[in-house]
C-alpha cells in the first residue's frame, strides 16, 4: 500500500526534540540580543554592542532549525507531535504536508517569528557599515519583539507538544485547504508584515539614540521597500485566492482579514514616500518615525488582533483567554510602548527646515495625508464594529458602501495627483512647467477615455473615466522617464542612453506608479463584467457578454478522494470554440458538506468564471456565470508595483556603505 | 544519551555566539560612526553634481543643495567629536560574559526541561509501519484499510475485510455500511447477508429488526445450513413471543451443534429456558473442557507458555516464538519474566538483525526496560 521511502532515520533520531530545544535557545539568544547590545549602546561600550550581530545570526540559525525540525516532522508524518496529528494526514501530497506547517496557529506563529529572526539576521548582515549604536539599538528592539513571540509560542502555542501513545493517522485532511494560493500567500504576507518590524526597530532605535537624519533614512529605506513589495504581492495573492476559491466573482470584499493587510500597506506606502523626503531634504523626521511605528503596529494588529478572534468572537475568547490575553499584552507593550517612547523622545529630534508647498516634498506630504486618511478610514470601518460588539454585544455591519463612500474619495484625488507630484522638482517646483511636461500624457489619457466611452456607449460612465485615470498614471510615469532623459535636439540614441543611465530608483518609481495604473484599469473594467444566474438543462445555451455558454452535460465523476457532479460547459464565440470549463460540486469522503469547485477560463486578460450553485433533480443545474474583461490587470498591476519596489530597492545608493562609484557606466558624456 | 550530547553542542554554539564578539580584539575605530555619515553626505554631494551635469537641476539650485549637504556633513562631523570615543570596559564585558556562560544555558535548560520531552524519540510513520508490520495493532491495520478504501471505494474485498474489524470494535453502523457495500459490489453470498444481519442486530442493541430478519432470510435462502442466521431467526421468534417456534428452532440447532462449541452452551440454556430438554453432549473431551474451572484453565495456559519457554531455550532462532513468549508473560501479568524473556530473546537473535528489531519494537511497545 505504501511505497518505501529511500530516506531513513535511525530509531533513536531526536529531530523533534532538537527542534524544540533550538526554539528554546532562540528565545535565550533573543533575550541576550535584547539587553546586551542596548546596554552597550547606552554606555557606548563597543564590545557589548559587538554582540548584536553574532547573536542575531545565532538567533536566526536556531529559529530556522526549529522550523526545519517541525517541517521534517510534517514530511515524515510524525504523529507523536500533536500539531502534526491535528493538522496533517499521511495521504496528503508532499507539498501540502509542507504547507501544512504554517496552515495552523502554532506553525504559523513559528513561521512568523522565524521570518522576524530572518530580518534581524539580514539587518545584521547588511549592517557591517552602519553606525554602531544605531545598529545595536535596532537589533535590540528586533530581539525584544522576537523574545515576546518566542515566549508566546513556547508558553501558549507550542508546536512541539508531544502526544503519547502516538496515533497512527492525522486529522488534518481538509481538502479545501489544499490549494496552492493558500499555501503560498501566508509566507508572502508575513514577509511583508514582519518586514515592517525593521522600520519599527529603526524608529525605536532612533528615538532611543535621540538622533535621526538622512543617514538613518537611507539605511531604513531598502527594508521598508522590501517589506512593502512582499506585502503588495501577499495582498494580491490573497485577493486572487478569494476571487477564484470563494466563488463570488469579486476580488475585494472589505472583509476584516483583508482590511487587516490593507492598513499596514497604506501606512507602509506612506512611509516609503516620507522616507524619500527625509533622505533628500532632512525633513518630515518626526512624521516618518511615527509612520514607522504605525506601519508595524498595524501589521501586528493585522496578524494577531483580527485573527486571534479576540474581537470577532467574544465567546471563543472567553473560553480560552490565555492566548488572547498574551497577544493583547504583546500588542499593548509594543504599540503602546512605541508610541509612548515617541511622545517622550520625539521632541528631542532636531526638526528639518520648512519647505515650499509646490515642490516634490510638498506633493509627498499631500500623498501622506491622503494615504493616512484612507488608512484611518479603513481602520475605523474595520475595528469599530468589532470593538462595538465586544463592548456592547450589539452588531453593526460596516460593509462595502462605507468603504466606497470613504476610501474612494480619498484615493481618486491622490491617484490624479501622482504624476504631478512625480514631475515636480525638489525644493521649489514649477507647476506651470509640470503642466507643460505632462500635457501630452494628460491629453493621451483623456483621448483614451473618450475613445473607450465612444466604443462602449451604453456601458457604465465610471468605467471609461477609470480607464482614463489608469492611462494617466501609466503615461504620466512614462512621460517622467522621457522628460528626464530628453533634451531638445537630442537624438534617440542619446535619449535611450540617458534613460538607461537614470537611477534605478527613478525607474522603480515610474514602474510602481505605472503598476498602480494597470490595477486601476483592471478595477475600472470590472464595471463591464457580466453576471448571469441561470438554471440550465443539458444542451441549453445562454449569452455571457461576448460569448455563448452551452451546458453540454452533467456528469458524475470520481476523484482521488471525492465524488463530483460536474457541469461541462462549452464557451463559444459565434461558431468558434473558445474553451471549456468544468465547474462542479464535490463531496469528499468522510465529509458531508459538498464544496463548489469553480471553473475558470482565461481569455486574453479577461476570464470566464463559472460555478455550480445547485444540482437539481431532473438533470438541470443552477449555474453562476461571469465574464470579467481585463480582470487580470488587477493582480498584474500589483506584480508590476512590487517589481517597481524591488527595482528601486536595487538602486546602487540603497547599498549604503559600499564604496560609492563616481558615475554609472552609462553616464552621459559632456555635450 | 545522544540527544543530550547534541543539546549540549547546541548550547555551546549559542554561548560561543555571545562570547566570541566579547573576547575579540576591539579593532573598532572610535570614529566609525562619523565615517559612515561622511560617506553618505559625500555620495549625496556627488549625486547633486551629477544631476546638475545632466541639466536635471539648475546650477543655482545645485549650488544651494550642495551647500545644504555640506552643512550637514560638517554638523555630523561636529556631533561625532562631541560624542567622544566609544568606550569598552572590562567590568561590563565580564558581566556580559557571565550572562552568556551561565545565564543562557540555565534559562534554556530550565525551560526545556519544563516543556520538552527528551525521552520521546521521533516516530516517523514510515519507520513505525516497517517496524510494527509483523504484529500490527488493530487500529493501525484499520487506518491502512480505511485509507485504501477512501481511495478505492469500490473495492468489495476491502469492504468485506473491514466489516468484521468494525464489528469487533463495536462500530456497528460502520460494519453494516461495509457489509452492505460488499454485497452491492460483489453480489449475493450467504455469509455476506448473514454478517450484514448480525451487524444490524448489534446496532439495534440485540433486537432482530425487520431489516435484520430480511438479511437472515436472504442468507438462508442461499444456504439453509448457516448456523448464525438460524440462531438469529430463532431469537427473532423468541422476541416476537412465538415460543413454540423459537423452541423448535433452538432445539434443532442444539442437536446439530458440536460439543464444546461456545454456541452449544448458549443453545442449551435457551432450550432449557423455553421449557425444552437439552440434548446430551456427544464428546467426552468437550465435556472435560467445559467443566474446567477458571483456575485450572489458567494453569493449562501457564503450562503451554512454560513449554514454549523451554523449547526456545533449546532452539532460540524462532522470532515468532520469542515475540509470543514476551507477549504472553506480559498478558499473564509477569513483567519480570517478560523482561527476562526479552533479554534472552535479544541474545538468542544476535545474528538475526531484522528479528531483533522486531523484538525490540515489541519491547518498546510494551515499555520493557532496556529496550
Amino acid at each position: 500500500m505504501r511505497r518505501p521511502q529511500p530516506r531513513s532515520r535511525g530509531p533513536d533520531a531526536m529531530v523533534v526534540e532538537v527542534g524544540h530545544y533550538a526554539l528554546v535557545l532562540a528565545l535565550a539568544l533573543s533575550l541576550v540580543l535584547t539587553f546586551i547590545p542596548a546596554w552597550g549602546a547606552h554606555t557606548r561600550d563597543s564590545a557589548l554592542m559587538g554582540v548584536a550581530r553574532p547573536a542575531a545570526f545565532a538567533m536566526l540559525g536556531f529559529a530556522a532549525l526549529a522550523f526545519l525540525a517541525l517541517t521534517i516532522a510534517y514530511v515524515d508524518s510524525d504523529f507523536s507531535v500533536l500539531n502534526v496529528v491535528q493538522n496533517s494526514h499521511s495521504s496528503k501530497p508532499l507539498a501540502y504536508k509542507i504547507s501544512g506547517v504554517w496552515s495552523n496557529h502554532e506553525g504559523s506563529m513559528l513561521l512568523w517569528v522565524t521570518i522576524l529572526a530572518l530580518f534581524a539576521g539580514l539587518v545584521a548582515w547588511r549592517g557591517a557599515h552602519m553606525p554602531q549604536r544605531l545598529l545595536a539599538y535596532v537589533l535590540s528592539v528586533q530581539g525584544a519583539i522576537a523574545a515576546a513571540f518566542f515566549l508566546f509560542i513556547l508558553l501558549t502555542s507550542n508546536p512541539f507538544a508531544r502526544v503519547m501513545p502516538a496515533p497512527f493517522e492525522g486529522e488534518g485532511l481538509n481538502p479545501i485547504l489544499q490549494d496552492p494560493g493558500l499555501a503560498i500567500h501566508p509566507p508572502l504576507l508575513y514577509l511583508g508584515y514582519v518586514g515592517f518590524s525593521v522600520a519599527f526597530s529603526f524608529a525605536v532605535g532612533a528615538l532611543l539614540e535621540g538622533r535621526i537624519d538622512a543617514v538613518w533614512a537611507r539605511f531604513v529605506r531598502p527594508w521598508t521597500l522590501l517589506a512593502w513589495a512582499f506585502l503588495t504581492l501577499g495582498i494580491a495573492m490573497g485577493s486572487y485566492w478569494a476571487y477564484y476559491e470563494l466563488g463570488w466573482g469579486g476580488w475585494w470584499f472589505w472583509d476584516p482579514v483583508e482590511n487587516a493587510s490593507l492598513m499596514p500597506w497604506l501606512a507602509g506606502t506612506a512611509l516609503i514616500h516620507s522616507i524619500v523626503v527625509m533622505e533628500k531634504r532632512d525633513a518630515l523626521k518626526v512624521w516618518t518615525i511615527l509612520l514607522s511605528i504605525l506601519a508595524f503596529s498595524l501589521s501586528l494588529i493585522g496578524t494577531f488582533l483580527v485573527r486571534s478572534g479576540v474581537l470577532t468572537s467574544v465567546h471563543s475568547f472567553a473560553s480560552d483567554p490565555t492566548r488572547g490575553v498574551f497577544i493583547l499584552g504583546i500588542l499593548i507593550f509594543f504599540i503602546g510602548g512605541g508610541l509612548t517612547l515617541f511622545a517622550w523622545r520625539a521632541p528631542v529630534l532636531r526638526q528639518g527646515g520648512l519647505f515650499a508647498p509646490i515642490s516634490r516634498e510638498g506633493a509627498l506630504v499631500l500623498n501622506n495625508l491622503f494615504l493616512s486618511a484612507a488608512c484611518a478610514a479603513v481602520f475605523i470601518g474595520t475595528l469599530y464594529p468589532l470593538g462595538l460588539e465586544a463592548l456592547t454585544g450589539g452588531k453593526i455591519s460596516v460593509g462595502a458602501p462605507f468603504f466606497e463612500a470613504t476610501f474612494l474619495p480619498l484615493t481618486v484625488p491622490l491617484l490624479l495627483l501622482v504624476p504631478v507630484g512625480q514631475s515636480l522638482a525638489w525644493k521649489r517646483g514649477d507647476l506651470l512647467g509640470v503642466a507643460q511636461r505632462l500635457a501630452a500624457a494628460f491629453a493621451l489619457a483623456l483621448a483614451g477615455a473618450i475613445v473607450v466611452f465612444a466604443v462602449t456607449r451604453r456601458g457604465p460612465v465610471a468605467a471609461p473615466l477609470g480607464i482614463g485615470l489608469g492611462l494617466w498614471l501609466i503615461l504620466g510615469s512614462a512621460s517622467e522617464i522621457f522628460n528626464r532623459s530628453h533634451r531638445a535636439g537630442a537624438s534617440l540614441a542619446v535619449v535611450l542612453r540617458r534613460a538607461a543611465g537614470l537611477p534605478r530608483s527613478a525607474w522603480g518609481t515610474a514602474l510602481a506608479h505605472a503598476g498602480l495604473g494597470v490595477t486601476v484599469i483592471g478595477i475600472a473594467a470590472t464595471a463591464w463584467g457580466v453576471e448571469r444566474l441561470a438554471t440550465m438543462k443539458a444542451g441549453e445555451s445562454l449569452d455571457l457578454g461576448p460569448y455563448q455558454v452551452t451546458l453540454e452535460a452533467v456528469v458524475p465523476r470520481n476523484g482521488p478522494d471525492y465524488r463530483e457532479t460536474a457541469a461541462l460547459l462549452a464557451i463559444r464565440d459565434g461558431d468558434r470554440l473558445v474553451g471549456r470549463v468544468e465547474p462542479g460540486k464535490r463531496t469528499f469522503t468522510g465529509r458531508s458538506m459538498p464544496t463548489s469547485e469553480a471553473g475558470l477560463l482565461t481569455v486574453g486578460l479577461g476570464q470566464v468564471y463559472a460555478s455550480v450553485a445547485e444540482i437539481e433533480a431532473g438533470g438541470s443545474v443552477g449555474v453562476r456565470l461571469y465574464w470579467k474583461p481585463w480582470v487580470l490587470f488587477i493582480w498584474l498591476g500589483a506584480v508590476v508595483m512590487a517589481a517597481g519596489g524591488v527595482l528601486s530597492l536595487s538602486d546602487r545608493r540603497a547599498r549604503v556603505g559600499a564604496p560609492v562609484r563616481r558615475a554609472a557606466p552609462a553616464a552621459v558624456p559632456a555635450e | 544519551m545522544t540527544l543530550w550530547i547534541v543539546l549540549a553542542l547546541m548550547t555551546g554554539a549559542a554561548v560561543l555566539a555571545v562570547l566570541w564578539p566579547l573576547g575579540r580584539a576591539q579593532s573598532q575605530q572610535p570614529s566609525a560612526e562619523t565615517a559612515t555619515d561622511a560617506a553618505f553626505y559625500k555620495a549625496q554631494l556627488a549625486e547633486i553634481e551629477r544631476d546638475a551635469e545632466r541639466g536635471l537641476i539648475e546650477p543655482s539650485e545645485a549650488e544651494t543643495a550642495k551647500v545644504e549637504a555640506a552643512r550637514r556633513l560638517l554638523a555630523s562631523a561636529r556631533r561625532g567629536e562631541a560624542a567622544g570615543p566609544l568606550s569598552a570596559t572590562a567590568g561590563r564585558r565580564r558581566a556580559a560574559a557571565v550572562v552568556a556562560l551561565v545565564g543562557l544555558p540555565l534559562v534554556s535548560l530550565t525551560i526545556y526541561l519544563t516543556l520538552g520531552n527528551p525521552a520521546i524519540p521521533d516516530m516517523p510513520l514510515q519507520a513505525r509501519n516497517d517496524r510494527a508490520a509483523p504484529d500490527m495493532s488493530m487500529g493501525q491495520a484499520l487506518a491502512r484499510i480505511e485509507e485504501h478504501l477512501a481511495k478505492n471505494p469500490n473495492d468489495g474485498r476491502g469492504q468485506e475485510v473491514v466489516g468484521p474489524v468494525y464489528m469487533s470494535m463495536g462500530r456497528f453502523a460502520d460494519a453494516e455500511r461495509a457489509f452492505a457495500a460488499a454485497i452491492r459490489i460483489l453480489g449475493d453470498s450467504p455469509h455476506r447477508w448473514e454478517s450484514l444481519g448480525e451487524a444490524q442486530v448489534a446496532q439495534a442493541d440485540g433486537i432482530v429488526t425487520a431489516n435484520a430478519r430480511t438479511s437472515f432470510d436472504k442468507a438462508l435462502a442461499l444456504d439453509a445450513k448457516l448456523v448464525k442466521a438460524r440462531y438469529y431467526r430463532a431469537l427473532a421468534a423468541e422476541q416476537d413471543g412465538d415460543k413454540a417456534k423459537a423452541l423448535s428452532l433452538y432445539s434443532e440447532l442444539a442437536a446439530e451443534a458440536p460439543a464444546g462449541a461456545p454456541i452449544k452452551a448458549r443453545l442449551d440454556d435457551k432450550v432449557a429456558e423455553l421449557g425444552g430438554k437439552p440434548p446430551q453432549p456427544s464428546g467426552e473431551a468437550a465435556q472435560a473442557i467445559a467443566g474446567m474451572a477458571a483456575g485450572d484453565r489458567m494453569t493449562a495456559i501457564r503450562g503451554m507458555v512454560a513449554s514454549l519457554d523451554a523449547r526456545l531455550a533449546e532452539k532460540g532462532d524462532d522470532v515468532e516464538g520469542w515475540l509470543r513468549l514476551v507477549r504472553s508473560y506480559m498478558v499473564l501479568g509477569e513483567p519480570e519474566k517478560a523482561r527476562d524473556a526479552f533479554a534472552r530473546g535479544r541474545a538468542a537473535l544476535a545474528s538475526d538483525q531484522t528479528g531483533r528489531d522486531r523484538l525490540e519494537a515489541l519491547g518498546r511497545e510494551l515499555k520493557i526496560e532496556g529496550s
